[in-house]
């Protein structure tokens, strides 16, 4: 059974990028770009290995985490049965399909791993602490948790997103029920693997030290950040002329009440995080904030609580903010900038204890993987519609209105 | 009888005002279209269920509530944060677990606590207060044929105390407007 009406009722230019159009040249854009930043990255890799260790994590971490809240936005989205998102879902669908861009991003972490993770460093097994957990923390297991993660992510991504697109072709509806049925044990998965890989690739830079509370850290702010790029990517397309008669000002009101919402709740998380430490008051505990409290290092802290919380909490609170494409990119934007900060003072204290030292390795790092993900962004992008024309609950998706 | 009180409500004269019957949601809709172009502000419609757009056909603004919330809200979360600076500080200083007296992250939870329910008691007492509830009677339920607004039936009510309210102006315009029947309501005595 097909649904043709909406397809038929709005013209492609509408719903996809006309041949010739601007916007078909981000892929090759993002792509040299990136192969630039990755050149520099290489050239100047040699000499310091280990800051171009650190930098590409920084930047891995940055880019994967918005591929990953966009997996988790598009199984939300199935499993809630949402209505109103249908119009964006194939963008985030996009963004969650760069996934496997990712998995082999990843390797030059596991190459550059002596760098990074001090527990795989001989003399570790000198500490009471890190011989006990030896048996999680050694290479082979490591090696076998990232596989797991990537592969488990990149899996549930491209099926998604190839029946998604098999959907535009056919109109099947029995694939929207089998993407819903599936989406609630690929949550479980996909946020069990979340976990593990914030623990493993973040928490373990310092291995004496632990949160329980980490994993939901890592997805809050991954999650927070997906929504501003995505509400910046709608903007975007809007202003030139993309998706104008499909995505509209309710469309933009409840991204940004997402945004708000996971601002807030990233800093429920931020915050007890330090609470409980704060008042445990034990060492290997205490270690994570002393360090981020230290030198240049208490600014950083207090940037990302004014700028990751205070700021956009009030900023993004009225509704005229989140109903107009000017302000609402506004906040996106610093938003995606207050993230990046979030991640770089989780990993390069462990580098730079003495302060922020920002390298020309960091913006090398940083614009290679950025570029990649942009530019696969772009490219799946151009080869389907920006919308899910066949979707059966689209004509409900494009005429919502909030209350 | 007349109590003190009286002297708080709007001086309404002998009608409460005029009550407007319509036959369907596209009727309704298109009278509130004109009532609202014709100026007029103390008024409302009244139907079964939601119409959608109808908040828009009237020319309704937005409600005062989120700003009353918010002041509630942070209201009290200051006022526990002082309470707590008060008392843990300069009340009664003590020393638990080796902390300032001033530990402020230890005040978080408790502000948090009370930001979120004094802007819950400023949602509900708000809109309370600016529904003018709760009210034990309301003149348009001495209206036998109102009873129909909640199963099959639309109506416009247009309150006296409204500025551009005439009893003769104000029923022919509900009348013209589509109205099937038009009555003036009496104030009771």
């Amino acid at each position: 059974m097909s649904h043709p009406a909406v397809a038929d009722a709005l013209r492609s230019e509408q719903y996809s990028i006309p041949a010739g159009h601007a916007a078909r040249r981000t892929a090759a854009i993002g792509f040299a770009v990136g192969g630039l930043g990755l050149i520099a990255w290489l050239a100047l890799a040699a000499a310091q290995p280990k800051q171009a260790a650190f930098s590409w994590l920084v930047a891995f971490l940055y880019f994967s985490s918005l591929a990953l809240g966009a997996l988790f936005f598009v199984l939300i989205h199935f499993s809630m049965q949402g209505g109103w998102g249908i119009v964006v879902r194939r963008l985030a669908e996009n963004a969650m399909a760069t996934m496997p861009l990712f998995a082999l991003l990843f390797v030059p972490v596991l190459v550059l791993r002596h760098e990074l993770y001090p527990w795989l460093a001989e003399s570790a097994s000198s500490s009471h602490l890190l011989h006990g957990k030896a048996p999680y923390l050694n290479l082979s297991f490591f090696a076998i948790r990232a596989a797991v993660a990537l592969g488990c992510w990149s899996a549930i991504a491209v099926l998604y997103f190839r029946a998604s697109r098999r959907q535009d072709r056919t109109g099947d509806t029995a694939l929207s029920v089998a993407m819903r049925r599936f989406s609630g044990p690929a949550i479980v998965l996909v946020a069990l693997t979340q976990t593990f890989a914030a623990i493993d690739w973040i928490m373990s830079l310092e291995p004496e030290w632990y949160s329980t509370m980490f994993g939901v850290y890592w997805f809050s702010g991954a999650l927070v950040t997906f929504f501003a790029l995505l509400a910046l990517i709608v903007v975007g397309l809007r202003r030139v002329g993309l998706l104008v008669d499909v995505v509209g000002v309710e469309h933009f009101h409840d991204l940004g009440k997402l945004m708000f919402a996971f601002t807030v709740f990233w800093a429920y998380i931020g915050f007890s995080q330090f609470f409980l430490i704060w008042y445990g008051n034990i060492p290997e505990e205490t270690i994570f904030f002393r360090e981020r409290l230290a030198g240049s290092w208490h600014a950083a802290s207090f940037l990302l609580a004014a700028g990751h919380f205070v700021v956009p909490f009030f900023f993004l609170m009225p509704r005229t903010i989140k109903r107009r494409p000017g302000p609402l990119a506004a906040g996106a934007a610093w938003l995606l900038l207050m993230h990046l900060v979030d991640v770089y003072w989780l990993v390069m204290p462990v580098l730079h204890p003495e302060g922020i030292r920002i390298g020309l390795l960091d913006v090398a790092a940083w614009v290679a993987v950025g570029g990649l993900f942009v530019g696969t962004f772009g490219r799946l992008a151009a080869g389907a519609p920006l919308i899910p024309i066949r979707d059966p609950r689209l004509p409900e998706s494009m005429r919502f209105e909030n209350f | 009888m007349r109590t003190p009180f009286d002297a708080l409500l709007p001086d309404t004269g002998p009608y409460f005002g005029a009550v407007a019957e319509f036959a369907s949601p596209a009727d309704v809709y298109r009278a509130c279209t004109r009532v609202r172009d014709a100026g007029y502000t103390r008024w409302d419609a009244h139907t079964p269920f939601p119409v959608h757009g109808l908040d828009a056909a009237m020319g309704m603004r937005r409600t005062l509530l989120p700003w009353i919330i918010l002041v509630a809200a942070l209201g009290s979360a200051a006022g526990g944060f002082l309470l707590q600076t008060w008392v843990h500080a300069y009340a009664y200083p003590l020393t638990i677990s080796g902390k300032p007296y001033f530990a402020w992250p230890a005040y978080i939870p408790i502000t948090f606590e009370l930001g979120v329910l004094g802007g819950a008691f400023g949602a509900v007492l708000g809109m309370l207060g600016l529904n003018r509830l709760p009210m034990h009677h309301h003149p348009l339920f001495d209206v036998e044929r109102f009873a129909r607004a909640s199963d099959d039936t639309f109506f416009i009510s247009i309150e006296s105390w409204d500025p551009k309210f005439d009893p003769v102006a104000t029923v022919a315009l509900l009348r013209g407007a589509g109205a099937r029947s038009v009555a003036l309501v009496e104030n009771r005595p």
